[in-house]
């Protein structure tokens, strides 16, 4: 280690800092409150800015690399955590249930989020995954006198444990028959055609990764999590870390496993389609909207692998777009769901929203615009996420893989529009309570963004996420 | 003549194998966890045999007076009907015997061309020999504050997420706990420790 690696770690070293030192000041008050949730949120800002303005290269032997794509996915990741915060804060402490370990737990979170973004070795890839994972689990039991977010918690921690399992035992292998964690060493290991035991490897590490982003068949664990877990805390799991693990995904694929991308590009394209049907069929019979927006994020992640799957510069390009516009939709729809309430009770199901229209006109607008986002309806910004990944997989030949995905978003189509028709032509059923002005306000700016800001910032994203995305070319 | 090693290594690798597979077999869950102990044991021999003293101290120290006896004060308090967890066995062993079926060929499979081509050729990490006359204890403290810092902190801090977790999970503030202060203790005096009641005579004392 020298001095010019810790250059490259600042973003790491604030979050680590900050989240040491608030847990100190919050362990000393015995209490939280919006001035520490806000200390909190300077901290994942200033770490932002750190990402951006820091160095570039690669740092403490090849385990962590600090490139346009790391500060890409850091900012996105620190922004929708610092976004979590507020609004769980916000909703855990009007149910009288929050705590000063929030803020910092999503700062820890944060932290190994940002290590699997910037990670270039199987040891940082995993130590950031149990980071993050470690942090979610805790979140997801947050409210632990209530029975289902102990039980989103307890078979989150017992799948993911599982996949973890799943995922050591494949990066073992790699590191027995690759002689190497770096990702690099192992790509000059694979000469030629590559061993059969390095392949094993691969299939493992993918599954493992594949569950972390609930990608089918892996994905089972996402409704029920999603259902139980506090509503706010869901919008964090939807969004961030599903970014950092399809960056992951991304480097290990194609920076370790590079040059034998004839052996994971089917697997990866099925998982794909896999995913966007189960999302799009099984959301179907859904009737609570946490389970619904599960198999949407399920389906979403199919169409950011399909970006994947295209390769290049451009089918990355395309799923960190993708990705990206996708976080603002899902961040603005959980905060005006974990806003609504009806007599005491929150609305959490298709039928609870009928009449939002008449009650929370605002509300119901933002929601509408997130639902037709995510249905890929132009002009808003989930149009354009699909026109890139669409065009990056029939860039690279995949024409029936992206026909047979758009024929998946159309079967979605239906529980989208369902929920927009209850919201604005179902007779209300009672009074919808005044939502809190934090999460409003962050719903109707992650609306605006979905129509019409976001196509402005189309404009500078798109270059942002091509010179992220340089390093695949 | 066989070499003492070669002996000792077929004698403990033997051993972890039948230990391992008792783990699995076993009926009795502390019995599973008595040979689980049994092969982290054998697995530590194993690593003397290869030169790793410091790693097979660190199995002994840590999985079996740690980890183990851990699982096995959870496997007591558990509790576990085993009628009713070997009820579902008939029916869930056709698909559970073809997923152990293609395990097993593809770990064949893995095996023999390990055995005919070889693994790795040589290591590219880091070298955490230091050559000859370094103890391999010595070997990991050079690397684990150098190179390997990163990953180490990191390690560090996914223990923190542990305790913080475990924390907020479970610990409860209970009102009206008496607790010692001893500065209040040693702040006391007879004005404050003491109340002069007068009692009337046929009345006794009430709170």
């Amino acid at each position: 280690m020298t001095l010019a690696d810790l250059n490259l770690v600042w973003p790491e070293l604030m979050l680590a800092g900050g989240a040491l030192l608030l847990l100190m000041v919050g362990a000393f008050r015995g209490k939280g409150g919006p001035a520490f949730d806000g200390l909190a949120m300077l901290v994942l800002l200033a770490a932002g800015v750190a990402a951006v303005l820091g160095g570039e290269g690669r740092g403490f032997a090849g385990g962590l690399i600090a490139d346009n794509l790391s500060s890409f996915a850091k900012v996105a990741i620190y922004a929708a955590s610092a976004l979590a915060i507020p609004l769980g804060g916000g909703w855990l402490r009007a149910r009288g249930d929050d705590k000063f370990e929030f803020p910092v737990l999503i700062l820890l979170a944060a932290l190994g989020m940002g290590m699997m973004a910037s990670a270039g070795d199987l040891i940082s890839l995993y130590v950031g995954i149990e980071l993050h994972s470690l942090a979610l689990y805790v979140l997801a039991a947050f409210r632990r006198d209530d029975a289902r977010s102990s039980e989103a918690g307890l078979k989150y921690f017992v799948l993911g444990a599982l996949s973890s399992g799943l995922l050591l035992y494949g990066a073992s292998l790699i590191y027995g028959f690759a002689g190497s964690t770096h990702f690099d060493v192992i790509a000059a290991s694979i000469q030629g055609q590559a061993h059969t035991g390095l392949l094993f490897g691969l299939v493992f590490l993918i599954c493992g990764l594949a569950f972390k982003v609930s990608a089918a068949p892996f994905h089972m664990w996402t409704p029920d999590v999603y259902e139980g877990a506090p509503t706010p805390v869901v919008g964090f799991f939807a969004g961030a870390p599903k970014m950092a693990a399809m960056v992951l995904l991304a480097r290990v694929l194609s920076e370790g496993f590079g040059t034998t991308v004839a052996q994971w590009h089917s697997i990866i394209v099925i998982v794909a389609l896999a995913s966007v049907f189960v999302g799009a069929f099984a959301g179907l019979a859904q009737k609570n909207l946490k389970r619904l927006w599960a198999y949407s994020s399920i389906a979403n992640i199919g169409y950011a692998l399909l970006g994947l799957a295209a390769g290049g510069e451009v089918g990355m390009q395309a799923m960190l777009m993708f990705m990206v516009l996708y976080m603002v939709d899902v961040t603005g729809f959980f905060a005006c769901l974990g806003a609504l309430q009806r007599g005491g009770k929150p609305m959490e199901t298709v039928d609870d929203m009928a009449g939002l229209f008449k009650e929370q006109p605002g509300i119901a607008l933002a929601m509408t615009a997130f639902a037709l986002s995510a249905l890929g309806l132009p002009p808003f910004s989930g149009f354009f996420a699909k026109v890139f990944v669409f065009k990056a997989a029939l860039g690279a030949g995949l024409v029936w893989p992206a026909v047979l995905a758009l024929v998946g978003s159309v079967v979605a189509a239906a529980y989208y529009l369902r929920l927009i028709k209850v919201m604005w032509f179902d007779p209300s059923t009672g009074p919808v309570e005044t939502p809190p002005l934090t999460a409003k306000t962050i719903a109707i700016g992650a609306a605006l963004f979905s129509f019409p800001v976001g196509l402005i910032a189309l404009h500078w994203l798109e270059p942002l996420a091509l010179a992220a995305s340089a390093a695949f070319g | 003549m066989i070499p003492l090693q070669t002996i000792a290594f077929y004698l403990m690798s033997t051993v972890t194998i039948a230990a391992g597979l008792a783990v699995v077999f076993a009926r009795n869950p502390v019995h599973s966890v008595l040979f689980l102990i049994t092969a982290f044991f054998s697995a530590a021999g194993l690593f003397v045999l290869m030169g790793a003293e410091f790693l097979a101290m660190l199995l002994v120290v840590v999985y079996v007076g740690a980890v183990a006896v851990l699982f096995l004060f959870v496997v007591m308090m558990l509790d576990v009907d085993f009628s009713r967890l070997r009820e579902g066995f008939s029916r869930y062993l056709p698909i559970g015997g073809v997923v152990a079926g293609i395990l097993t060929i593809e770990m064949i499979m893995v095996a023999t061309m390990v055995a005919t081509q070889g693994a790795a050729k040589a290591s590219a990490g880091p070298d955490a020999s230091g050559g000859a006359d370094v103890t391999n204890a010595e070997a990991i403290g050079r690397v684990l504050y150098t190179d390997y810092v990163y990953f180490f902190q990191a390690a560090g801090m996914v223990l923190l997420v542990a305790m913080i977790g475990a924390i907020v999970l479970t610990l409860r503030h209970k009102p009206g706990v008496k607790r010692q202060n001893i500065a209040a203790q040693n702040a006391r005096t007879p004005a404050t420790g003491m109340t002069i009641v007068d009692i009337k005579p046929g009345e006794g004392i009430s709170e």
